[in-house]
């Protein structure tokens, strides 16, 4: 994601505001409008709310797992890294020993493909997953606030109220605060690296604290109030509706990718500025 | 394991030990908890009808903030008079200090709640003084302090420590507080382990995965 250089990732950008521009095409035009449950045009901002209420989901997702990898991931060493020695590889002698080693050798390649890719994960260096956690974080809030505000647009004219407090509802608003706190407590750390490691223990924490949110919000909302069913929940979907908002949730995904792109490589360059300014001042 | 222990009663008896002294934290949070409790009357009609509806409610929005306030103190008081990194210095594990800060934060607020068991029975003919309730006062209390102490060593090295502590505490503890107001409405109405039961254990859990995950987390917190 960040070792994209910067042609990739305006590429990235110029993809998503082109799937954009489709995706409003197919919310206005091409979908069918609403039953009246669903509160007929007012429905379309489902194709808004949905994915971003998803993609907000999955930024706290990523900002906890890079998190988690932030704070367990050992500290790189100053003078250059050590090489392992590789050890030479014997042939085998025997014809036994020839054929358990290329059965050996096939078990290993099938889930070779996965160790590569945790291989890359791993080189990865240890600061970058804390921007990519911070990156995600921000671009979270900003999915979480849309979502937060077109659900109550929704909700409005369709259920007569601003706000339920349902499961959904609020878990997506205990995500958001959570990230508010993230956010903040990097600006009060008094250094970089302490406000990282903060906030990476405030989004593990969140993240700790989903299940039993949601379980608590799902018995307080059992106890309290006729349980409303929820859009799309009944009856199948248009084909028409399902194509549209698949596609608005590729949009929103490929959106949400070259943004989170974008903040994690601009991060890199405010800390490379930073490192620059403290040799040149030392 | 011993040293452990040893290390972690130390850290709670010194601070116990302050605080009979002083009873700086104690007689500020307990007096600030009644300030909210008289305030409370005025903010709704104190009828036995509607307290009936909103009690359960009052008396965690009380002990929760009793609880922000006195969890402030708990790094503060160390950072103020600059003993924090004579504690870090000891020879005593992260964990262990963790583990005595949060007995200390623990007593002190169990100490405060059950002080204000008789204001709100006289205040609000709220009669707390149920078994359930007691249990769900100690089990949502050592989820709270649980989370609030890692949180307010962090607040503590902030220049905002009064704000950061809630905005981060909060959100993160809402299924106790939840679960809390909805097994002391089940506990006085009289429903005994059929209704509190459920959330008792949910707010046990809690309590469990917060404490491993805590003791866990403080090394990386106070790390420089």
């Amino acid at each position: 994601m960040g070792t994209a250089g910067l042609g990739s990732r305006q590429a990235l950008l110029g993809l998503a505001a082109l799937l954009f521009l489709i995706d409003l095409y197919l919310i206005f035009q091409y979908a069918p409008t609403a039953s009246e449950a669903l509160g007929l045009q007012v429905q379309r901002i489902f194709y808004f709310h949905v994915p971003s209420a998803l993609l907000g989901m999955i930024s706290f997702a990523v900002a906890a797992t890079a998190s988690v990898i932030y704070l367990t991931k050992p500290n790189p060493r100053r003078h250059g890294p050590s090489i392992p020695k590789v050890p030479k590889r014997r042939a085998a002698k025997t014809r036994a020993a020839r054929f358990f080693s290329r059965v050996v050798a096939m078990l290993i390649w099938v889930p070779s493909a996965s160790v590569g890719t945790w291989r890359y994960l791993c080189r990865v260096e240890k600061r970058k997953w804390d921007r990519i956690a911070w990156a995600s974080a921000e671009v979270g809030t900003l999915f979480f606030s849309v979502a937060i505000a077109t659900g109550a647009i929704w909700a409005k004219p369709v259920w007569q109220t601003w706000w339920v407090w349902d499961v959904n509802g609020t878990l997506t608003f205990m995500l958001w605060l959570v990230f508010i706190g993230y956010l903040i407590v990097r600006s009060y750390a008094p250094t970089v690296e302490r406000g990282s490691r903060w906030a990476a223990v405030v989004a593990i924490f969140g993240a700790a604290a989903v299940p039993f949110v949601y379980m608590a919000a799902d018995w307080w909302e059992g106890l309290h109030t006729e349980r409303i069913t929820g859009p799309g929940a009944s009856g199948s979907m248009d084909s028409e509706i399902f194509l549209t908002f698949m596609f608005s949730l590729v949009t929103f995904l490929v959106l949400f990718i070259a943004l989170v792109a974008e903040r994690t490589a601009q991060r890199g360059i405010e800390e490379s500025i930073e490192e620059l300014r403290r040799e040149v001042s030392a | 394991m011993k040293s452990y222990l040893r290390s972690a009663v130390a850290v709670y008896a010194k601070d116990m030990r302050l605080e009979a002294r002083t009873k700086e934290t104690f007689s500020a949070v307990l007096a600030f908890a009644v300030i909210v409790a008289f305030v409370f009357g005025f903010a709704f009609d104190p009828s036995p009808s509607v307290v009936a509806l909103v009690g359960p409610g009052i008396v965690w929005v009380a002990y929760v903030f009793t609880g922000i306030l006195g969890m402030n103190r708990t790094f503060a008081v160390e950072r103020d008079r600059g003993t924090l990194e004579g504690l870090l210095l000891a020879p005593v594990g992260r964990e262990a200090i963790y583990a005595g800060k949060l007995a200390s934060t623990t007593t002190i607020m169990l100490v405060v709640e059950v002080l204000l068991y008789p204001v709100f029975l006289v205040l609000f003919e709220l009669n707390l003084f149920n078994i359930w309730f007691v249990l769900v006062t100690v089990a949502a209390t050592v989820g709270f302090s649980a989370v609030g102490t890692l949180f307010s060593a962090i607040a503590a090295h902030t220049r905002a420590r009064e704000i950061l502590l809630p905005l981060l505490f909060l959100p993160i503890v809402l299924p106790v507080i939840i679960g809390a107001v909805a097994s002391t409405s089940a506990a006085l109405a009289g429903d005994g382990w059929d209704g509190v039961g459920k959330w008792l254990q949910f707010i046990v859990a809690f309590d469990l995965v917060f404490l491993v995950l805590s003791s866990w987390a403080f090394d990386f917190v106070l790390e420089e």
